[in-house]
C-alpha cells in the first residue's frame, strides 16, 4: 500500500520493541465476539490511474457541458487559477486548526485578514473565522439572538432560503422554539405590514435574507425599527455575497451572516461551502466559532491566536455558545485569496457585470421572450420569471441546448408553479441568452398558436 | 499570600466579608492562582436575586472558565465594575481591590456553614495533598 | 537579530505584513473578459441601496497576492512537513489524488440543483461513499449530510430523540463519559438534552456498575466514544449497551477514534445503534487549518426512517435519486446534500486501500501508538496500563516536578521540528500528552520523535528553564493569550492602534 510507510521488516522490529509476539496481540483488548472475522467487503485496492479513470467516468456524467443559470444559494463565477496553487500548498490544507500558535502564524494571519474582509464587506465591527455553510450561519445566528435576548420566538421571512429554513426548524425543534413565517409583498420583498404585526415582546429575532431567495433586494430598515422597537435583533443573511460590493449592507442589522461560496469556492454539488457571521463588537462573547485575534510575542512581534476560546465547546462543554469545532477554514482561506486577487477594483466590476447580464436577461426575457417579471422589486444578479406556457417544458427545450434554465420554483413554492429563479453570473455569455430568449419566444408562440387554432 | 482571618470561605474557593447585612464576595487567591491570567469576569446586574451555591457568575481565563457559586442568598447591591477593563485586578488582589459583588444578605445563619480562614486553610492543605 | 541588508529578503520569511497593509490604489489582481451586453447603470437603478466599492478592501497585483500567501505558508507546520501526532485528531497523510479526482470537472462544477439525470456522476460518488461507509461501520445506512464530527453528533442525537418521541417520551439525560470530547456535551445541549457525567473508573474505562446506577428511564442515551480519548478499547462495551437498550435507552457512538477499529472490528457489533464518522481524521480528507470536515452518520436499520432529508437512493433501474419524501425525517441539518467534495476524496482513498489495505493501516497505526508508549514509559508517566490502540497518553507528572508541564514540553517539541502532541486532553489526565502517531509515520521518523522527546526529559533535568522559554527556533515566541482575550484585536483597521 502506497500511503504506508513501514515495511514488513520495519513493523516485526517495533512489535518486538513493544514487546508483542504479534500483531494480532495488537488488539488484545479487543473482545474476540467482537472481531470481525471476515475481511471487510470493499472493492479495491486500486492504483492511481484506474482510480483516475473510474472518477473521469463518474465526472463525465455530469452537466459540465451545460451552461448553468442555477443559483439559489450555490453561485457559478469564475474561479482564478492562483486559488488552487495556493490552497494545494501542503502547509495549508494538510495543517490542523491552528492551536500551536507559533508553528501556525500562516492560517492564523490569513483568518485574520478574512475577518477583516468579511467585517468590511458586511459593514459590521467583527465577523468570526468560519462555519460550516449559509444555512447553519443562519441558524447558529438564531440561537445567538436567543442567547442574547433570553427569548424564544423568531420571525422569519418565507423568502429566506427554503433549505434555510428546514435547518433552523430542525434546530430549533428540541429547543421549543416558535418560528413566524412572514409572506411577501408584491414586489417581492417583505410584506411590511405582516411583519409589524408578527413582532411582539417574545420575540428574539427577524430574519430577512437580502438579496432574498427570488433575488429581489430587500430594505431591512423598516424591518430594524420595528424589530428593535420590540427589542429583538435583526439578522440579515447574504446567499450572494457578490451583491454587496454593488449595494449596502443592510442597515442596522445585528448580525449579518450567510454563504460565501461566491468567492471562489466551487458550486461541487452543493459542498464543502463557507458559512460567516458578522455582528456587533458588543455581542463577541455570544458568537459561535472560532475567532483569530492579534497580539504580541514575547519579543514584541506582532502575531496571532485563537482567542476568546472559553466560548467554545472544548472548554465550556454543555454551555458552549455552539458545538462547532472544525469549521470551513480551507474554504476561507479560498475566499481570502479570491478577495484580495478581486480587491476593491475588481470586484465591484465583476458585480456590475452580473447586475448587467441578469438585467439584460430578464428585460430581453419580458421584451420578446414572453415571459413576465412577476415581482417588481429591484434585484442584482438573480430574478424569477414566470414562463410563457408550461415551466417543464420550456426548461426541457433549454436543457436541449444545453442551458439549465434555473430552478422551478414550485418545487418550495406550491403556489409559484410556472415560476423559474434565474441567476446570470459572469460566466454565461451573450448568445447563451439570446439563444434562451429564442427558445421562450418559440415556447410561448407554439402555445400562442395552439390557442388561436383549436382544430390542431 | 495569607487569608484573612475577617473572611469566611467555601470550599468552591469564594470569600465573605460581612459587614452588618452586606457581604462582600470575592475568589480567594488559591482560585486565581489556579485559573491563572484572568481574562473576563461576568457578574450578576444589581437587583439580581441569588441563592446559596448557584452559579453567581463566571471567571475566565484564557484556557478556562470557572462558575462561581453564591457562598450565601441575598440580593445584588453593587458590582465591582472596574473589572469590566480590568479582570486582571483578580489576579493581583483578589482578597480587596479584586472583589467581585456586595449583596444584601437574605439569611443570616447561612454564614455557620461558611470555613473561617483556618478552617478554609487546613482544607486548602488537605486536597493539596492528594 | 537586526538585519543591515534592507533591500535584499533573507532567505526565511520574517515578516510578512497584512495584505491590508500591502495594497496600493489602483492595483488589481484580476483581468476581466470585457462585457458583452449593454452595461447597465447600477447606481441609477440602485439608487440610495448602491454601493460605491467596498472601504478599506486591498488593492494588490496577481503575484502580490501568491507571494504574499506563499509567504504565510512557510509560517505553518502541516502533515506535508512531518509526523503530527495530536491525539484524537488523526492526522494522516492526505494523498495528492484525492485533490486531484476532487477537482474534475463534472465534480467540482455540478450545481446542486443540476437535474438529477444530469448529475448521476456525483449522486453514484455519494451512493458508493455511503455504502462503503455502511460495510465499514456495519451499520444499516448512512448520511453524509452533517458538515463535520460535531454535527453528525447533533443530527445523531436528534435522531435518538425522534424515535424516542414517538415512543411516548423523549427522556431528558444523556450519559457522557468525562473523558469525552467538548463537543459532546455540547451536541447533547443543543439537541435539548442535560448531559450527565459518567466517571471513568480505575482503568481508564467506562464502569459497568455506575452507568447502571446512572441509566434510569429518564436517560435517552449514552454517547460514548470508542477506544475512548484515553485510546483503550472499552471492552465491556456490549454489555453497556444491553444495559441502556434494557433500560429503553439508545447507545452514540463518537466514531472519532475509529482508525483504530477500520477492518478489525465494526461498531454494529457492539450494540450501537447510531454513531458518526469523520472523514477528515479516518478517511484522509485534509484537515485545511480547521476544516472543511465531514461527519457522515451511520444508523441501524430502526433509526433509518430518521435520517436527515434528503436520503440517496437507488431506483430499480440503476439510477441514483435523492429521495425527499421522508415523513419521519429529523429534517435538514445542512442546505444541500454535506460537504460532497469530501465524499469524492474519502471514496478516493477506500478504494486506493481496498478491504486488506484499510485493515493494514488500522493496524500500522496501533502498532506506531504502542511502539511509541513501549519507547517512552520509562521517562514519562503513563497513568493507564497498555497495550494502547491508536493513540496513547502519557502524563508530565514528574516534570511537573521540575516546574515544567505539558504544554511546555510541548512547545519544545517544535525546536526539534515536530508538531506538538496533544496537550491537557483528556480532561481526566492531569498534565495529558496524548500522542497519536497515525500510521502515516515511518519507524525512522518516529524514532526521532521518540528520541526527541527523550532528549527534552534530560533537558529538564539539566536546565528546566531553557524548556520553559521554548520554542526558541520559531519565527514568533511564545504569544501573549491574556491580553489578547482582554482587549481583542479581531480585525484589522487603518487606524494608528494597528
Amino acid at each position: 500500500m502506497r500511503y504506508l510507510p513501514n515495511s514488513q521488516r520495519d513493523r516485526e522490529a517495533m512489535l518486538a520493541a513493544a514487546g508483542f509476539g504479534s500483531a494480532g496481540e495488537l488488539f488484545a483488548s479487543i473482545p474476540d465476539a467482537l472481531k470481525l472475522r471476515e475481511p471487510l467487503k470493499l472493492p479495491g485496492p486500486f492504483s492511481e490511474p484506474e482510480l483516475v479513470e473510474f472518477f473521469k467516468q463518474m465526472a463525465a456524467q455530469s452537466g459540465r457541458d451545460y451552461v448553468s443559470l442555477l443559483g439559489a444559494g450555490a453561485y457559478t463565477h469564475y474561479r482564478p487559477a492562483a486559488i488552487d496553487a495556493l490552497i494545494s500548498r501542503g502547509e495549508f490544507f494538510t495543517a490542523y486548526t491552528p492551536y500551536q500558535a507559533e508553528i501556525a502564524q500562516g492560517t492564523l494571519q490569513a483568518m485574520f485578514e478574512f475577518q477583516t474582509l468579511m467585517a468590511q464587506l458586511t459593514g459590521m465591527e467583527v465577523a468570526n473565522a468560519s462555519l460550516y455553510d449559509g444555512s447553519t450561519a443562519t441558524a447558529e445566528a438564531v440561537l445567538m439572538a436567543m442567547r442574547l435576548t433570553r427569548r424564544n420566538r423568531v420571525v422569519v421571512a418565507r423568502s429566506l432560503h427554503p433549505e434555510y429554513r428546514q435547518v433552523l426548524a430542525t434546530y430549533v425543534r428540541s429547543l421549543g422554539t416558535e418560528l413566524a413565517e412572514i409572506p411577501w409583498s408584491a414586489s417581492g420583498e417583505l410584506d411590511s405590514e405582516a411583519l409589524r404585526s408578527a413582532i411582539n415582546s417574545d420575540t428574539a429575532g427577524v430574519i430577512v435574507q437580502s438579496p432574498n431567495f427570488f433575488g429581489v433586494i430587500e430594505q431591512v430598515e423598516e424591518a430594524v425599527e420595528a424589530a428593535h422597537a420590540s427589542g429583538a435583533l435583526v439578522i440579515a443573511v447574504v446567499t450572494e455575497p457578490l451583491s454587496l460590493a454593488l449595494i449596502k449592507p443592510p442597515a442596522g442589522a445585528d448580525i449579518v451572516c450567510g454563504e460565501g461560496q461566491s468567492f471562489g469556492v466551487p458550486v461541487a454539488f452543493g459542498g464543502p461551502y463557507l458559512g460567516f457571521l458578522a455582528t456587533r463588537e458588543k455581542f463577541v462573547r455570544q458568537m459561535p466559532g472560532r475567532l483569530v485575534g492579534q497580539t504580541q510575542d514575547r519579543r514584541g512581534q506582532r502575531g496571532f491566536v485563537l482567542t476568546l476560546a472559553t466560548r467554545e465547546q472544548h472548554i465550556r462543554r454543555e454551555k458552549a455558545t455552539s458545538n462547532i469545532c472544525t469549521n470551513q477554514s480551507l474554504c476561507a482561506l479560498v475566499a481570502t485569496i479570491y478577495l484580495c486577487l478581486l480587491g476593491k477594483h475588481g470586484l465591484k466590476v465583476l458585480a456590475e457585470q452580473n447586475f448587467a447580464k441578469a438585467h439584460y436577461a430578464a428585460q430581453r426575457l419580458a421584451s420578446e421572450g414572453g415571459a413576465s417579471l412577476p415581482f417588481s422589486g429591484r434585484f442584482f444578479n438573480e430574478f424569477v420569471v414566470r414562463t410563457p406556457g408550461r415551466a417543464e417544458k420550456i426548461l426541457a427545450a433549454l436543457q436541449e441546448e444545453k442551458i439549465l434554465g434555473g430552478l422551478h420554483l414550485r418545487r418550495f413554492y406550491p403556489e409559484l408553479q410556472d415560476h423559474l429563479l434565474v441567476c446570470v453570473t459572469e460566466t454565461v455569455r451573450r448568445r447563451r441568452l439570446d439563444r434562451m430568449v429564442e427558445i421562450y419566444a418559440d415556447c410561448g408562440n407554439s402555445r400562442a398558436s395552439r390557442r388561436s387554432n383549436p382544430a390542431e | 499570600m495569607s487569608y484573612p482571618s475577617e473572611f469566611l470561605y467555601t470550599k468552591d474557593h469564594e470569600w465573605v466579608r460581612l459587614e452588618g447585612e452586606t457581604a462582600t464576595i470575592g475568589i480567594t487567591d488559591y482560585a486565581q492562582k489556579e485559573l491563572g491570567d484572568i481574562v473576563f469576569v461576568e457578574l450578576p446586574k444589581v437587583g439580581d436575586h441569588l441563592k446559596a451555591a448557584e452559579p453567581l457568575g463566571a471567571i475566565e481565563s484564557v484556557k478556562a472558565v470557572s462558575d462561581v457559586f453564591a457562598p450565601i442568598s441575598g440580593t445584588v447591591e453593587a458590582i465591582n465594575a472596574q473589572l469590566q477593563d480590568k479582570p486582571e485586578i483578580v489576579n493581583s488582589d483578589p482578597h480587596g481591590e479584586g472583589w467581585l459583588i456586595r449583596v444584601r444578605v437574605a439569611d443570616p445563619k447561612e454564614t455557620e456553614r461558611l470555613m473561617t480562614a483556618d478552617a478554609y486553610e487546613a482544607y486548602l492543605h488537605q486536597t493539596q495533598a492528594h | 537579530m537586526k538585519s543591515r541588508v534592507r533591500t535584499a529578503r533573507p532567505h526565511v520569511n520574517q515578516n510578512e505584513a497584512l495584505i491590508f497593509e500591502r495594497s496600493t490604489p489602483g492595483k488589481c489582481g484580476v483581468d476581466l473578459p470585457p462585457l458583452d451586453v449593454p452595461s447597465a447603470s447600477p447606481a441609477e437603478a440602485l439608487g440610495s441601496l448602491y454601493r460605491d466599492g467596498i472601504e478599506g478592501f486591498p488593492e494588490v497585483s496577481e503575484v502580490e497576492v501568491v507571494r504574499h500567501f506563499t509567504r504565510l505558508s512557510t509560517w505553518n507546520y502541516g502533515v506535508d512537513t512531518g509526523i503530527y501526532p495530536l491525539g484524537s485528531c488523526t492526522m494522516k497523510y492526505n494523498p495528492r489524488l484525492n485533490e486531484a479526482v476532487a477537482r474534475l470537472e463534472g465534480l467540482a462544477t455540478d450545481h446542486p440543483y443540476t437535474p438529477e439525470t444530469l448529475a448521476q456522476g456525483c449522486l453514484q460518488v455519494l451512493y458508493q461513499t455511503a455504502e462503503c461507509l455502511a460495510e465499514i461501520t456495519g451499520m444499516d445506512a448512512v448520511s453524509l449530510q452533517p458538515a463535520a464530527g460535531a454535527q453528525g453528533e447533533l443530527t445523531g442525537i436528534l435522531m435518538i430523540r425522534a424515535w424516542l418521541t414517538e415512543r411516548g417520551n423523549p427522556r431528558r439525560y444523556v450519559l457522557v463519559p468525562d473523558s469525552a470530547h467538548g463537543t459532546n456535551p455540547a451536541s447533547v445541549a443543543i439537541s435539548g438534552y442535560q448531559a450527565l457525567p459518567l466517571k471513568s473508573n480505575e482503568r481508564g474505562c467506562l464502569d459497568l456498575r455506575e452507568l447502571s446506577e446512572a441509566m434510569t428511564d429518564e436517560v435517552a442515551a449514552l454517547m460514548l466514544t470508542n477506544p475512548n480519548t484515553l485510546g483503550i478499547f472499552e471492552a465491556q462495551i456490549q454489555e453497556m449497551a444491553a444495559l441502556v437498550h434494557a433500560r429503553g435507552g439508545l447507545v452514540y457512538m463518537d466514531g472519532a477514534n475509529m482508525n483504530a477499529l477500520v477492518g478489525v472490528a465494526r461498531p454494529a457489533d457492539f450494540g450501537v445503534d447510531v454513531m458518526h464518522l469523520n472523514l477528515h481524521k479516518t478517511f484522509t480528507t485534509p484537515h485545511g487549518g480547521g476544516g472543511p470536515g465531514s461527519g457522515p452518520v451511520a444508523v441501524k436499520k430502526f433509526l433509518e426512517p430518521y435520517l436527515p432529508s434528503p436520503v440517496v437512493e437507488r431506483s430499480s433501474d440503476g439510477s441514483i435519486r435523492l429521495n425527499h419524501d421522508r415523513p419521519k425525517s429529523i429534517g435538514r441539518v445542512r442546505a444541500f446534500y454535506g460537504n460532497f467534495g469530501m465524499a469524492v476524496r474519502a471514496l478516493a482513498y477506500i478504494l486506493a486501500n481496498g478491504p486488506e489495505g484499510l485493515r493494514q493501516t488500522t493496524e500500522d497505526a496501533v502498532l506506531n501508538a504502542n511502539y511509541v508508549l513501549a519507547r517512552l514509559r520509562d521517562v514519562y508517566d503513563l497513568p493507564y496500563p497498555p497495550p494502547c490502540m491508536h493513540e496513547c497518553v502519557l502524563s508530565d507528572r514528574r516534570q511537573a516536578a521540575r516546574g515544567v508541564r505539558t504544554g511546555d514540553i510541548a512547545k519544545r517539541l517544535i525546536d526539534y521540528g515536530f508538531h506538538p502532541y496533544t496537550t491537557s486532553f483528556p480532561l481526566i489526565v492531569p498534565g495529558a500528552m496524548m500522542i497519536e502517531p497515525t500510521e502515516s509515520a515511518s519507524k525512522e521518523e518516529l524514532d526521532e520523535f521518540i528520541a526527541a522527546l527523550r532528549s527534552i526529559a534530560e533537558e529538564i533535568e539539566e536546565d528546566a528553564s531553557f524548556v520553559l522559554q521554548a520554542p526558541h527556533t520559531t519565527r514568533v515566541s511564545r504569544l501573549d493569550e491574556a491580553t489578547a482575550a482582554r482587549k481583542p484585536i479581531l480585525r484589522w483597521n487603518p487606524s494608528p492602534r494597528s
